[in-house]
């Protein structure tokens, strides 16, 4: 933990995006998190993405729940719309936020705890129902606020710091994700920025649902032998089975590829996902094949990270309910009270 | 890249950029931090055993630390170290008791030929362990150039007397008023060795037509500072011309406008940015409304039956070859002619050594200047050594100073009989600063503040009185401020592999992204590849290895703020802050045994 704030002094060449923004300027207010925490290289992860994608702060929505997890958005994006919603209910407000104004960039951020226990139920019909929406669930398998007792994402046989072993069956997060109809999904480690921010990328400009479950090991509860979610044992079981490379309709491409090594996955705003396989024979574009294959890794006892699951053309619950294009705080009242004539009309076409 | 080497005392005071920059090594965060700390005669004894004169140099030390200072790169202008020196001078309380025990008498005698900085180090370290020194000058008082050519609204006397007697009482003798005419029968009288600090004696001159004929009206600079220094030269005409662009011209120019000097000019060969002068000589200069005018070559002294009426110039543009050397070349525009009543020509300066006889084995170059061994500074008379100026042409106190250290050095071991080339090593030292999980033992909170200006005596005032200094130096609170700035570049950022967990949280929390996990590579490549490129090749990259990655750590130290964050969010430790504290070898010092 620090108290100290970043200072402010800035190197003369730091690098500045299209919106004429430092990276800094995507930073939030210090952590307070233990140090060393996965989390806080989420956050960092997603500095970096929100600054390669040019997006303006304030066109960022951030909501998140309870938890440790649910702390980090006040430590990125401090220019963003920020909601700390009830333990587990981060969905569902969310949802309403982006029913409201669609215009935003929607990023959920919860934990094992907020999205797999209390909020369980709250995640699976934020996926269900298609929200336009990143979800990303940093995952260490502890509650780290209550002095880490096992989640309900803890590996079944996996040991706890006091060497309690835990018999529960894990949920997993990204194959629940997978079976209740995200279009987007995909697993990442916080120790692994290469393969995170990307991911990030990609999930920021999904449409629909795009679920990440960072695997964020909890140095204070969660980092000994035995822990299956320890920085050591994540990197020794991590197979990944693509590298994901986020390109900008604006960007040039220069790097070639030997034919077949290269998915190429173009999404509804043009910008190209490019997917440089590692496991020939993995096609993200198969559901039914993603979740037999994550159980089957599962079972090998081995964590298959990776853009698992896209469906680039999706579609989104504003299709789904037929919503009106403009955000509602932008329509006026002649719109919204169309006047008597209209009314007569509506309950003829009733009668 | 192989891994860092942060064994030895190199490459962490490489990281000091300001220590590393000063020729006597000044171990600068730390007196700065003492400052802050109000600890003042703490400070000061710091600065005292490196650089011999902290009130004269806190006032015009050249400041090769300032443009190095770390500050200049993250922010706009670097940490004002130079005048923080002057406050340690200025505000601590009587040092007496402080200054070291002078060692029983060794019985050995040493003549040190000038009372300037260089002749004075040594004679200093030399006294304190028991050698018997003698310092001539042909002046009535010690300082040499301190004294006689920086004028005294710069440097009062009386920090010249206070710092030159703790010298003198540490029981060196002193003879003043003693011209040596000869260095044979100087050595004849039977010295276990002679030192020369005579510095340069001689102003260049300018002999262009006219010359001779004006004579009365032109002077050379530092004979007339002299003069103006020891009070026989008070006043000076209306229209002064100064010829040159070093400091000793704005030491004129600036003479000048005190002495009756209303329209004073400086004229230059060279361009503004490539004059010799400080940056803020040249302001303090402009400040006091002189214009500089740049680009004109100095062709005839003009005169009416010897009474000087001006200088004409040649209008000349530089240009440079592919070596990047450079010439003047006239463009073609008609002459200038500039009115003046008198000239003060400060175009350089020379060494002379007329007092040394050619044929006592003590071997000239063909530049007139003794040959020496550069790390010794012992001539081919073995019992004769060289500082200051004297020794490898003109250059400053300070550079007079750390000579004058290493000269005593080599006369020590000279006179006790062991080889000179072994060099005693630097002492240091490297202590971890923490004290708790977020607590430091030095304040890693990083000032944002800018550099505070020193503030000065009203211009009207100072013009009238040229002994009138015109700083006045920080008060407590400005010079705790401007200490504030130091980013304590000596507490050092060190790296344990083996112990790292490669969580990143030190990449992230790094306000200035310098710190990268990569694969290793070549120092060129890897440079392009880090969080951001490592431009500043004068930085080095500090290269750890040992992760369970196979990765290495890189950081780049140029833009390290030195705030510690990285050490307070490792998990392990792996990182940590250390303070680094180094003091150059003094006389007496044991070389390393190996």
């Amino acid at each position: 933990m620090t108290y100290l704030a970043k200072p402010r002094l800035l190197r003369a060449d730091a690098p500045r995006n299209a919106v004429g923004y430092t990276r800094r300027d995507y930073e939030g207010a210090i952590s307070t998190l233990c140090a060393g925490c996965g989390h806080d290289s989420i956050s960092a992860a997603v500095v970096q993405a929100c600054f390669d994608l040019d997006i303006e702060p304030h066109r960022v929505a951030k909501l998140s729940g309870i938890g440790c997890s649910s702390k980090t958005p006040d430590y990125f994006l401090g220019a963003s719309h920020g909601f700390n919603t009830t333990h587990g209910r981060m969905p569902s407000v969310l949802t309403g936020a982006a029913l409201a104004n669609r215009d935003l960039i929607y990023l959920g951020v919860s934990g094992d705890g907020d999205s797999a226990s209390i909020g369980i139920a709250q995640f699976a019909h934020a996926m269900r129902r298609g929200v336009n929406m990143s979800y990303i669930c940093e995952n260490n398998g502890v509650y780290g606020l209550t002095k880490g007792q096992f989640s309900a994402t803890a590996d079944k046989g996996s040991k706890s710091k006091r060497g309690v072993v835990n018999s529960d069956t894990p949920i997993d997060l990204a194959a629940l994700a997978l079976q209740l109809g995200a279009s987007y999904v995909a697993r990442s480690f916080s120790g692994d920025k290469e393969q995170l921010i990307p991911l990030i990328k990609g999930a920021l400009r999904h449409r629909g649902p795009a679920f990440i479950d960072v695997i964020s090991p909890c140095v204070t509860f969660n980092n000994h032998a035995g822990s299956t979610k320890s920085y050591d044992y994540v990197r020794e079981h991590n197979e990944a089975v693509n590298r994901l490379d986020f390109i900008l309709p604006r960007d040039k491409i220069e790097a070639s590829y030997p034919p077949g090594s290269l998915r190429r996955i173009v999404q509804h705003d043009g910008s190209i996902l490019h997917l440089r396989k590692l496991d020939a024979d993995y096609d993200p574009s198969d559901r039914v094949g993603a979740m037999n294959y994550l159980q089957e890794r599962q079972a090998l006892g081995e964590i298959a990270t990776g853009l698992l699951y896209v469906d680039s053309g999706a579609e989104d619950l504003h299709r789904h309910l037929n919503t009106v294009e403009r955000p509602l705080n932008q329509l006026g009242d002649a719109y919204l009270c169309p006047g008597s004539k209209a009314l007569e009309a509506l309950n003829a076409s009733l009668r | 890249m192989k891994p860092t080497n942060i064994g030895g005392h190199e490459y962490f005071h490489k990281v000091v950029d300001c220590q590393w920059a000063c020729p006597a090594h000044t171990p600068v965060p730390e007196y700065i931090r003492l400052i802050a700390a109000g600890h003042y005669a703490d400070a000061y004894m710091i600065n005292w055993r490196s650089n011999v004169f902290p009130g004269i140099l806190g006032r015009v030390c050249d400041r090769p630390c300032e443009p190095a200072c770390r500050r200049g790169r993250v922010e706009k202008e670097p940490v004002a170290i130079c005048r923080l020196k002057r406050v340690c001078a200025d505000l601590k309380d009587d040092i007496h008791g402080r200054l070291p025990q002078v060692a029983k008498s060794n019985g050995k005698r040493i003549a040190c030929v000038g009372a300037g900085p260089a002749s004075l180090t040594v004679a200093r370290d030399l006294a304190i362990l028991g050698y018997q020194v003698t310092v001539f000058d042909n002046g009535a008082s010690p300082g040499g150039m301190m004294r006689s050519q920086i004028p005294k609204f710069r440097l009062p006397d009386e920090v010249i007397d206070e710092e030159c007697g703790y010298i003198i009482g540490l029981g060196v003798e002193t003879r003043y008023n003693q011209w040596v005419g000869s260095l044979r029968e100087l050595i004849a009288e039977g010295w276990d060795a002679v030192f020369v600090g005579t510095g340069a004696p001689r102003g260049r001159d300018a002999p262009i037509p006219g010359r001779q004929e004006a004579a009365k009206h032109i002077h050379i600079g530092i004979d007339w500072l002299a003069n103006v220094a020891f009070g026989h030269t008070t006043k000076i005409a209306k229209r002064v011309i100064v010829l040159g662009g070093g400091n000793t011209a704005m030491d004129c120019c600036r003479s000048a406008r005190r002495l009756g000097g209303e329209d004073v000019k400086v004229i230059v060969r060279s361009g503004f940015e490539e004059m010799k002068a400080s940056p803020w000589e040249k302001e303090e200069a402009i400040h006091e409304g002189i214009p500089i005018v740049n680009m004109r070559v100095p062709k005839e002294f003009r005169h009416d039956n010897g009474r000087l009426t001006g200088v004409l110039f040649e209008i000349v543009r530089a240009e440079y070859d592919a070596k990047g050397r450079r010439s003047l070349v006239p463009t073609g525009e008609p002459d200038e002619f500039h009115e003046c009543d008198e000239v003060l020509v400060a175009i350089g300066q020379e060494n002379a050594f007329p007092w040394i006889e050619k044929d006592i084995g003590l071997e000239f170059d063909k530049w007139d200047m003794p040959v020496l061994d550069e790390k010794t500074l012992q001539s081919t008379l073995p019992k004769v050594f060289f500082g200051g100026d004297a020794a490898l042409g003109p250059k400053n106190i300070i550079t007079a100073a750390a000579q004058g250290h290493e000269a005593a050095i080599s006369i020590d071991r000279f006179c006790r009989g062991k080889k000179l080339d072994d060099r005693p090593p630097p002492e240091f030292n490297l202590v971890s600063q923490k004290m708790g999980i977020h607590e430091w033992s030095y304040d890693n909170q990083i000032s944002e503040e800018e550099r505070k200006k020193v503030p000065v005596k009203a211009l009207e005032k100072t013009l009238k009185d040229i002994k009138l200094e015109l700083e006045m130096g920080f008060d407590p609170f400005m010079a705790c401020a401007e200490a504030e700035r130091c980013l304590n570049c000596d507490v050092e950022t060190v790296f344990t592999g083996k112990i790292c967990i490669e969580c990143d949280a030190c990449v992230d929390i790094c306000p200035t992204e310098c710190i990268t996990f990569t694969g290793n590579g070549e120092e060129d490549e890897l440079r392009g590849r880090l969080k951001l490129p490592a431009k500043n090749t004068d930085q080095a990259l500090y290269v750890s290895d040992g992760l369970k990655t196979g990765r290495v750590m890189v950081k780049d130290e140029n833009i390290c703020l030195h705030c510690g964050m990285c050490a307070e969010r490792c998990p392990t430790g792996a990182w940590d802050m250390q303070k680094f504290f180094m003091q150059c070898a003094e006389a007496g010092t044991e070389a390393r045994r190996t």
